[in-house]
């Protein structure tokens, strides 16, 4: 057992542990730390692989942007505690089948590849010479067209939220 | 020896941890004297005198004080985000401390510099990264608290917070524009002309800091800064006058010393930032050809140290006496460690790191002593219409001129 297996296992145990506490706690502000527990250990498992600038990234903008606001809204609605449904007929008989087979098929596709335990050993990593400096010559001169072009797709969401915003008038 | 052979980052590190997390602690404590000195000397008064000679133990009796005090936690509050938000904001603030360089990384044990915990590529974002989750800290423990006035200061800080990190981090991309590099050291070494050792000159006497052609993302940076951690003239989270004590208003004991721990430990923080974006970090202000400036951290201790043996003598009486002979003696002691040949050159960067980020902290302090509180609108149209937009040009202006230099 080397450093990064364990934290390899801590890290995934973590994630998975905070995606079940998601969907169970009963308080939406718990529902939140949950998803932010589970980010922050993704941003930890990507800094295993070598991908510092993605790991940054995450943590700066899902847990410290995103997470923010949701966290914000719930603490200004004071979203009470859930209101427990019983399970509906569709989640009974077509839900619960179609999730136990996915999960099973993705049970079977990592038992088959190799990336899993390359991953964990760290030897899956991008190698050190992979910079930022090279991540940033990809974004603005390879992919260029694709970076704009989702820029203005993210800046028509703003407007739409100003418009949405600004209807009340 | 086999283990440390083995694993030279591990134990490195683990001592560098253990080291750094000592000396910060004690500055934390000693902050609180020098913030209550300072603002008592503004203000015409002598601030702590009692416990101590000048008031030195007075954070060592605090520290007693919110130990032994009775930790309340309120029967409607959310009793795992309640303890978890103190925890959360100091760990947090602590952490970002990890990744400053307090000195060159030329001095290294087993591989490993010195003076940095977590030597990063991209030392910069990681810290954006950790500051950017301490917004939960306040906001957890406004909610957590279940009471009108913490929640109304937690909402009120996390809009301050997260309207002002867009500001201040907007500021500093036009230094990293200017170095092309997100780690410390690429940054302090990437003033044109510039290198790890020694500091380079414009005119033969302007220092090439960052804070010259920068001057405009200085200002916003430190504005912005002060704001980001809820400091007087921004301390809207807190306002007593009418929120009581904002989100902490439920916390006691030492739950309610860590959140002032980690308010004071993003004070350095900030401060340590500043110094490297645009001061220069660890590098002196003069060339290295002049090396009087050896003598200067040895010379400095001996001075003080002379100056509290003077007080010793003429002016301490009874106990406090036999305290400030003490302090006489570590300061002539760590002066003379200073003054020994071999020292001199490893105490340059750090004295000299010191000294700047010592000087951001007055700064603070006397702001806190002269400025009164910003009403709430005010602060946010400040914020957004004039902080965010000022340091958006400069970053444009900052591009435009790169790219000018660059092709002409």
């Amino acid at each position: 057992m080397n450093l990064p297996l364990i934290l390899f296992f801590f890290c995934g145990g973590l994630a998975v542990l905070g995606a079940i506490l998601l969907i169970v706690a009963r308080e939406p502000i718990h529902s939140a730390l949950s998803l932010i527990l589970v980010m922050v250990s993704l941003a930890i498992l990507y800094l295993l692989l070598g991908a510092e600038f993605i790991a940054a990234v995450q943590i700066i903008v899902y847990a410290g942007a995103v997470m923010v606001l949701f966290v914000f809204v719930i603490m200004l609605l004071n979203a009470g505690v859930e209101q427990r449904t019983n399970w509906s007929k569709m989640a009974k008989y077509a839900g619960m089948p179609l999730g136990i087979f996915l999960l099973l098929e993705i049970t079977r596709w990592i038992w088959r590849s190799t990336a899993g335990p390359q991953a964990a050993n760290g030897a899956g990593a991008v190698p050190a010479a992979f910079s930022t400096h090279d991540l940033a010559m990809a974004l603005f001169r390879q992919y260029l067209f694709p970076f704009e072009a989702t820029s203005i797709l993210i800046l028509i969401a703003i407007l739409g939220a100003l418009v949405l915003a600004k209807r009340s008038e | 020896m086999d283990f440390i052979s083995e694993h030279p980052v591990l134990v490195v590190s683990l001592i560098k941890i253990a080291v750094l997390l000592f000396i910060v602690m004690t500055a934390l404590a000693y902050l609180t004297w020098f913030e209550r000195k300072v603002v008592a000397r503004i203000q015409s008064r002598w601030g702590p005198y009692y416990v101590g000679a000048h008031g030195l133990l007075q954070p060592l009796a605090d520290g007693l004080k919110f130990l032994f005090k009775e930790d309340l936690t309120p029967p409607a509050s959310d009793r795992f985000v309640y303890t978890l938000a103190p925890f959360l904001a100091l760990s947090l603030a602590l952490t970002t401390l990890a990744l400053i360089p307090f000195g060159p990384p030329t001095l290294q044990v087993f591989g490993q510099p010195v003076f940095v915990v977590a030597n990063s590529n991209i030392g910069l974002l990681f810290l954006f990264a950790i500051t950017s989750m301490g917004v939960y800290g306040v906001a957890l423990a406004g909610w957590s608290s279940n009471s009108k006035y913490p929640l109304l200061g937690g909402l009120r800080s996390s809009a301050q917070m997260v309207s002002y990190e867009v500001a201040l981090t907007l500021s500093v991309v036009g230094v990293l524009l200017l170095a092309g590099s997100f780690s410390f050291n690429g940054i302090i070494a990437g003033v044109p002309g510039g290198s790890l050792g020694q500091t380079g000159y414009w005119l033969h006497f302007i220092p090439k800091w960052n804070v010259f052609p920068q001057i405009v993302g200085f200002l916003c940076y430190i504005t912005a800064a002060v704001a980001e951690t809820n400091r007087i003239p921004f301390d809207l989270p807190e306002a007593e006058t009418e929120l009581v004590a904002g989100f902490h208003t439920e916390y006691s004991s030492f739950k309610f010393a860590m959140f002032f721990m980690a308010e004071y430990a993003n004070m350095i923080t900030v401060s340590c930032l500043a110094t490297i974006l645009f001061f220069g970090g660890w590098l002196s202000p003069f060339p290295n050809s002049w090396t009087w400036q050896l003598y200067l951290p040895g010379a400095g201790l001996v001075a003080l140290g002379l100056y509290c043996l003077y007080d010793t003598v003429k002016e301490m009486r009874g106990i406090a006496r036999l305290q400030f002979a003490v302090v006489t003696l570590l300061c002539l002691g760590g002066g003379a460690i200073c003054l020994i040949p071999r020292v001199m050159p490893i105490a340059q960067g750090p004295f000299w790191f010191l000294a700047k980020v010592g000087l951001f902290i007055f700064f603070y302090v006397w702001v806190r002593g002269t400025l009164p509180r910003f009403r709430y609108d005010q602060l946010m149209s400040f914020g957004w219409k004039l902080l965010l937009p000022v340091s958006l040009a400069n970053l444009v202006g900052t591009a435009l001129v790169i790219l000018l230099v660059k092709r002409g």
